[in-house]
């Protein structure tokens, strides 16, 4: 009864009076950010996270992990009463669920969403618990090569299956990398691309990347867009679904809450990507498909609890391997690695007390959000009417004092604003930033793990081909290169 | 179709994207010729740095090339307005937080970025700067205790 011994330890941690503060507070002010429309859960957490900086690892985490859960939720509220996804997650439920919240029924799709995302959050913690120490175990025969090959592997995913073109993708990844490497050599001691800059020995800070492209790139689109939402004006009452609503939405959420648990685990593709593919299955297996966009239930169930599955399980890759599937695992690992621990899957044996209250927390997290949210919707509901001219400049106040707050240097604040611009150009171009801040973190990584396995080898670079593990994960990246230059290669043929 | 495609290039998604990697790329190979390259088995500092400005110049010429050909424009106008004032609070707000102090900073950080809205309403906005720059002042000199100067050489006392 390893896992039973396991969790009364993370239960012990996370149910401590401090932690569990940490943890409201996080769910709280997660959930008070991202409710507020345009703001998606990645502005929410890079915006929020210098918060956290002060706080020793365990409290710090924990209150992250609460950040994320809380912005995500806030984000489907968001997607319910307003007619404007903050983020592709949520894209799907705002279909259905705008829907019902013009029938009138604003408070059973809310009670649904809640509800479905409960249950998958519970089944997402357990899986977590099943298969995290299992595969840590596996990670523990890895090597530098494998290593290499997997966060290869990761990386090229990541790039080729997120939203938009492939091969900007990569070069986004590329671009990321280079940005992480700026700065001391970690073994020669020789400064690079610090351009002569002595704060810019340690490295671009990881608060600045984030901020710049996920808080000042995005206001800037926001900005220049012209689109005008329809924020849904009644009032939200009798919040109870009916036993019918509750026995609609059952199955769908079971069938969401294991499409997102498989989902969340690849890289790059993550929860969006299952909120897609869940709503097609509910939509293909419905007695009447054309309820879907209508206000039907079962287009709130599925993808929000695909969601918040995926959600969960992402922390699976990122806990035990240290590769971030998503652009929020990345800011988890920066935050762990900030905090002085190194994550993969030697984190279980050395901070149990963190792993375990972590998970544990997780759990916490997600019934908090429930006990906590539906009595509160009256609140939310009117957080929605905040204009936006009011909240953008507050979010660049934010940003802009978190940031100084790191290292007390004017400098990193002009890095926001580069950041930014360049972010915004890219964005513009069509270049997604997630791939570039996956890049940007596992940076260094990487090229300490080439160096390491090339030294091993005597510089033989066969090396990633001959172990069997290295192989595997090689293969897997030509794979997922060759399914995405294949399309080209068919109309070449023709 | 050529001839149409070079007269757009300005507009040109694909080719600025490829553009901008390559430069990035090729200026990435060039600094990091200044760092030890080293031996595939004894990598020196700058063998991961010009390994990756390599592979960045080649996505981007492979942009510039599809770019070329297919000439897709940018699309939606670009927010050069929201972008220059967003910035340039920002930017006010580094210059004059340790200069002038953390409350002159915010204030011309929180009129700046106001005036990037699409609807900018004075009145709105002097109430925003003020109620905000409380907010801050009492979240981080106050509460979390951060030594920043709220006006040149007066710190929050208590």
């Amino acid at each position: 009864m390893d896992v039973l011994n396991h969790l009364v330890v993370g239960f012990s941690v996370a149910f401590s009076l401090e932690n569990l503060l940490y943890c409201f507070l996080g769910v709280l002010l997660g959930t008070l950010v991202g409710v507020l429309p345009g703001v998606g859960p990645l502005v929410t957490i890079a915006m929020l996270f210098p918060i956290t900086f002060h706080l020793p690892a365990v409290p710090a985490l924990i209150m992250l992990a609460g950040i994320y859960y809380g912005a995500q939720y806030g984000g489907s509220t968001t997607s319910i009463l307003v007619n404007l996804p903050g983020e592709t997650a949520s894209a799907v439920t705002c279909i259905d669920g705008y829907q019902m919240a013009r029938q009138g029924r604003a408070g059973p799709a809310l009670a649904t969403a809640a509800l479905a995302s409960f249950f998958a959050g519970c089944i997402g913690t357990l899986l977590i618990v099943l298969f995290g120490p299992p595969l840590g175990e596996w990670a523990l025969k890895f090597g530098a090569a494998e290593y290499f090959s997997l966060m290869l592997m990761g990386l090229v995913a990541a790039a080729v299956m997120a939203q938009g073109d492939p091969v900007k993708g990569l070069a986004m990844v590329v671009l990321g990398l280079l940005i992480g490497v700026a700065g001391t050599d970690v073994n020669s001691g020789t400064s690079r691309f610090t351009f002569g800059i002595p704060a810019l020995s340690d490295g671009v800070g990881f608060t600045v990347v984030a901020v710049g492209l996920f808080a000042v790139a995005e206001i800037v689109a926001n900005l220049e867009s012209r689109t005008a939402h329809e924020v849904f004006t009644g009032k939200v009452r009798n919040l109870m679904p009916t036993l019918r609503d509750l026995g609609d939405s059952a199955w769908p959420a079971v069938r969401g809450t294991a499409v997102g648990a498989i989902f969340g685990v690849l890289p790059g593709t993550g929860a969006a990507l299952s909120t897609f593919a869940t709503y097609m299955i509910e939509k293909k297996i419905a007695r009447d498909p054309a309820r879907f966009g209508r206000g039907a239930i079962e287009g709130v169930a599925a993808p929000e609890a695909a969601n918040n599955a995926a959600a969960q399980t992402a922390f699976i890759p990122m806990l035990t391997l240290g590769i971030p599937a998503s652009a929020t695992m990345a800011i988890m690992l920066s935050a762990m690695t900030l905090h002085g621990i190194e994550p993969g899957p030697h984190v279980m044996t050395s901070n149990p007390d963190l792993f375990w209250g972590m998970i544990a927390s997780m759990w916490i997290g997600n019934l908090l959000l429930v006990v906590l949210n539906l009595p509160l919707v009256g609140m939310w509901v009117r957080l929605l009417r905040v204009p936006y001219r009011w909240l953008f400049p507050s979010i660049i106040m934010f940003s802009c004092i978190g940031n100084y707050g790191v290292n007390n240097n004017p400098i990193d604040i002009y890095l926001v604003a580069l950041v930014g611009v360049v972010g915004y150009v890219l964005a513009k171009l069509e270049c997604e930033p997630a791939p570039l801040i996956l890049g940007y973190v596992l940076g260094p990584l990487m090229e300490e793990y080439l160096r390491r396995a090339l030294l091993i080898s005597r510089g033989d670079p066969t090396v990633f081909f001959t172990r069997p593990i290295s192989l595997a994960f090689m293969t897997g990246t030509f794979f997922v290169l060759f399914i995405m230059i294949r399309p080209a290669l068919r109309a070449r043929m023709q | 179709m050529e001839s149409h495609a070079r007269l757009d290039l300005s507009n040109n998604r694909d080719f600025i994207a490829g553009l901008l990697f390559a430069l990035i790329g090729v200026a990435a190979v060039v600094i990091a010729r200044d760092y030890p390259f080293g031996t595939a088995m004894w990598m020196g500092p700058g063998y991961f740095p010009t390994v990756l400005g390599g592979v960045l110049t080649l996505f981007g010429i492979h942009l510039i090339v599809r770019g070329l050909r297919s000439a897709e424009p940018v699309r939606g106008a670009w927010g050069w307005r929201p972008l220059g004032l967003i910035t340039l609070s920002i930017v006010l707000f580094a210059a004059a937080v340790e200069r002038l102090g953390f409350v002159p900073a915010l204030v011309a950080m929180l009129m700046v970025s106001a005036l990037a809205g699409r609807d900018f309403r004075l009145k709105e906005a002097l109430v925003l700067t003020v109620v905000m720059s409380a907010v801050a002042v009492l979240i981080f000199p106050y509460a979390l205790k951060l030594p920043y100067a709220l006006f040149p050489g007066v710190l929050w006392t208590y």
